[in-house]
């Protein structure tokens, strides 16, 4: 038997690895340190999945990496039996909106056992749902569902936005009591960062300022952060200096860090991919609303898919936020000098 | 370019009779297999060469279905008086609801419908507890991992798909586990049951599939459910045998599912079981048979009284006395008794419950929440 690396003894490196390549280290090192791990989907198996974020873990682990029949509510189901037997199953849906057939599992289940059993049973599960557009796919293969699950009581909803935040919110999710979503950033999954994993990140629950400014606040999640942190590039060279808040977990929503964040700037501009009505950017623009009222210089505005069906991909770039649009936002914040 | 050589026929005609054969021995028997008939006596219909169980679980059986109805009319009659707010009765269908449990062990697991409480009783939980949600409280009433019997689930047929998961856990555990997953007839229609089958047949799975198809879906018919030649047939499709039994037949219930369980005990995987039955009542309280079924569509079912039958059968075999029928009837009035004081009597529900097991740790969004709410409730207090 080859001897298991102890526990949290990630390599002590910097190393530059992308989001797919640092999930798939995360439910690595999870499944050597944990047998109950187990990793379930379409495809996950020999193929390692169709965005690979799988590969090399049946070659490793075996059947602990398995393919199923081709039905989400069945892997769904399944999945909830694994943990109420003792497992920690890892779900991958293979797109978005390929996660809907299982809807009824997550919302009427998955959500509610815990709850339905008075604490007795926990469904230490995992989700992971690549998510969002902006890489040319076609129908069904780019929506932003998370509003969905933020919408459903007992859910707790991830969005890492970088590989350290996929590795550790990963990890943590796998760790979790909870059944955890992670909202995986599909259009960066080949993008790349210095990381060293060994250090530890904020955990579930907490938001990051991933850049510091004075003028306005940018709240965002997921893979609209780097296309703030590209319009606050431009911005400085403008003259305005903009902080960019990335939410990392949209559930349990981090109120201490956006709202002291809001109250340092007195503007704020939510940036969403997902449609705006009715979304996830609503509820920050409304919770910002509700406990900023008296910081704030200019109502909160937010910049959001419209609220049509994903358009194709000839016509996707006018539907998703751009660093023109975030830019018209902000400068529509009333601002002094105008 | 030249048309394809056509398969050698020797190859297909060498493949095709195990298919064939595979495929018979997996589909159910023309008629339900019943061991005891309706008056009580060994069955001249088909038994599927099925021996009778022995005495004592014959006995065992019959004193939990005599609990069971009590506990089916108590739970009407406390609706009745308003203390619970809807009860889906399985009257007519208590050897379905004892065998399943009956077949269980010590390590084993039940996943029941709203309509399978008489099988949770009988797998051990409290006539009360099993009965809390429907009373007005917000969880399930009992531990599942205590009597090893998962909640009680509404939406139909999504607790099959867990019970293959569970087994499925089990079998990579290692662990000696059979699981029973009960349904209606109404539920085969389900995307979840299909797939619950599929997985848990690909997966070899220690599942045991009961279907009472008690022939209603509320006020539907099973002609409108399935064109199939029988529910079971359908476990050909999935690779796993189908068996029929009479289900108001206790003794054919236990022997059919004991078979089963033996077979998924041995690592054989899952097996469909197609239990014939009848709702002999509404679908719930709230409902009205009468727009849909005549009394005498009803009336030939009286007759086949699965509790009536088992008792004239252990009579006839000196199993069953005055005294002992005497003292079963007195059990069960003992029980109802618990369960009008215990569903009878007002519970203090604690608002702020509602938010502790939402998530294993409140999130600051509920801990805000729970606050309001106790304030709005202490300031209702001092104006009372």
């Amino acid at each position: 038997m080859t001897p298991m690396p102890s526990a949290g003894t990630p390599s002590p490196r910097v190393e530059k690895i992308t989001v797919m390549q640092a999930l798939n280290r995360a439910m690595r090192d999870a499944m050597t340190q944990d047998e109950n791990v187990h990793i379930l989907g379409e495809d996950v198996g020999t193929l390692g999945g169709v965005f690979r974020v799988t590969d090399g873990l049946t070659k490793e682990f075996g059947e602990r990496c398995f393919d199923t029949p081709l039905a989400e509510s069945g892997i769904m189901g399944f999945a909830i039996g694994m943990a109420m037997g003792g497992l920690r199953p890892i779900v991958e849906m293979q797109f978005d909106a390929f996660a809907y057939p299982a809807f009824e599992q997550i919302a009427s289940h998955v959500a509610k056992v815990r709850n339905r059993t008075k604490g007795q049973v926990s469904l230490p599960m995992v989700i992971r749902i690549p998510y969002g557009g902006g890489i040319g796919g076609v129908e069904h293969h780019c929506d932003s569902s998370e509003s969905y699950y933020t919408h459903t009581p007992g859910l707790t909803v991830v969005a890492p936005s970088n590989p350290a935040d996929a590795y550790h919110l990963l990890r943590a999710a796998i760790a979790s009591p909870d059944p955890v979503i992670v909202m995986e950033p599909k259009r960066l999954y080949w993008s790349k960062a210095e990381v060293d994993l060994s250090r530890p990140r904020p955990g579930i629950g907490k938001a990051a300022i991933v850049r510091d400014g004075t003028d306005a606040t940018i709240v965002t999640y997921g893979q609209s952060v780097p296309v703030a942190l590209e319009a606050a590039e431009v911005a400085k060279r403008e003259g305005r200096d903009l902080q960019v808040v990335d939410l990392r977990t949209l559930v349990p929503f981090d109120d201490a860090t956006v709202m002291s964040a809001v109250a340092s700037t007195g503007r704020v501009v939510v940036v969403a991919e997902a449609q705006g009505f009715s979304s996830f950017a609503s509820e920050v623009a409304a919770r910002v609303g509700e406990r900023c009222f008296h910081s704030l210089a200019a109502p909160v505005r937010r910049v959001t898919g419209f609220d049509i069906p994903y358009p194709p991909p000839k016509l996707e770039k006018h539907h998703l936020p751009t660093v023109d649009r975030i830019l018209d936002a902000v400068d529509s914040l009333q601002w002094e000098d105008q | 370019m030249t048309p394809r050589t056509p398969r050698a026929k020797a190859t297909s005609a060498s493949a095709q009779p195990s298919y064939d054969t595979e495929s018979a021995t997996l589909l159910p028997t023309a008629t339900p297999i019943q061991l005891v008939d309706a008056e009580g006596n060994p069955s001249t219909a088909e038994t599927g060469n099925l021996p009778l169980p022995d005495d004592a679980a014959l006995v065992r059986a019959h004193e939990l279905m005599v609990m069971g109805r009590r506990f089916n009319d108590q739970a009407g009659a406390l609706v009745r008086q308003g203390r619970l707010a809807v009860y889906p009765s399985s009257h007519g269908q208590e050897a379905c609801q004892v065998a399943a449990a009956m077949v269980l062990g010590d390590q084993d697991w039940l996943f029941p419908t709203y309509r399978d409480t008489v099988a949770a009783v009988s797998m051990g939980v409290d006539p009360v507890q099993i009965l809390l949600l429907l009373a007005g409280d917000w969880h399930a009433g009992y531990d599942p991992y205590e009597f090893r019997c998962a909640p009680t689930a509404t939406p139909l047929a999504t607790q099959l798909v867990h019970a293959a998961g569970l087994a499925y856990a089990a079998k990579v555990k290692g662990e000696d586990k059979v699981v029973v997953a009960m349904c209606g007839d109404g539920a085969t229609s389900e995307g979840d049951f299909h797939e619950a089958l599929n997985f848990a047949a690909v997966f070899k799975c220690p599942v045991i599939f009961l279907i009472q198809n008690n022939e209603f879906a509320i006020s539907v018919p099973l002609s409108r459910q399935t064109a199939a030649p029988s529910l079971a047939a359908k476990g050909v499709g999935y690779g796993m045998p189908g068996k029929r039994v009479d289900g108001n037949d206790v003794a054919a219930l236990l022997a059919v599912m004991g078979e089963a369980a033996d077979r998924a005990r041995r690592g054989d995987g899952p097996t469909l079981i197609e239990a014939h039955t009848y709702r002999m009542q509404a679908h719930t309280n709230a409902d009205d048979a009468t727009r849909y079924r005549t009394a005498e569509e009803v009336e030939p079912w009286v007759a086949r009284d699965p509790i009536t039958r088992s008792e004239a059968h252990l009579r006839s075999r000196g199993l069953l006395d005055d005294a002992a029928v005497a003292d079963l009837k007195q059990r069960a009035e003992e029980m109802a008794a618990e369960m009008r004081l215990g569903i009878g009597k007002d519970r203090d529900l604690d608002p702020a419950e509602l938010f502790e097991h939402v998530f294993a740790k409140p999130t600051p969004q509920l801990l805000e929440q729970r606050a309001q709410l106790l304030d709005e409730l202490a300031r209702e207090e001092a104006t009372k």
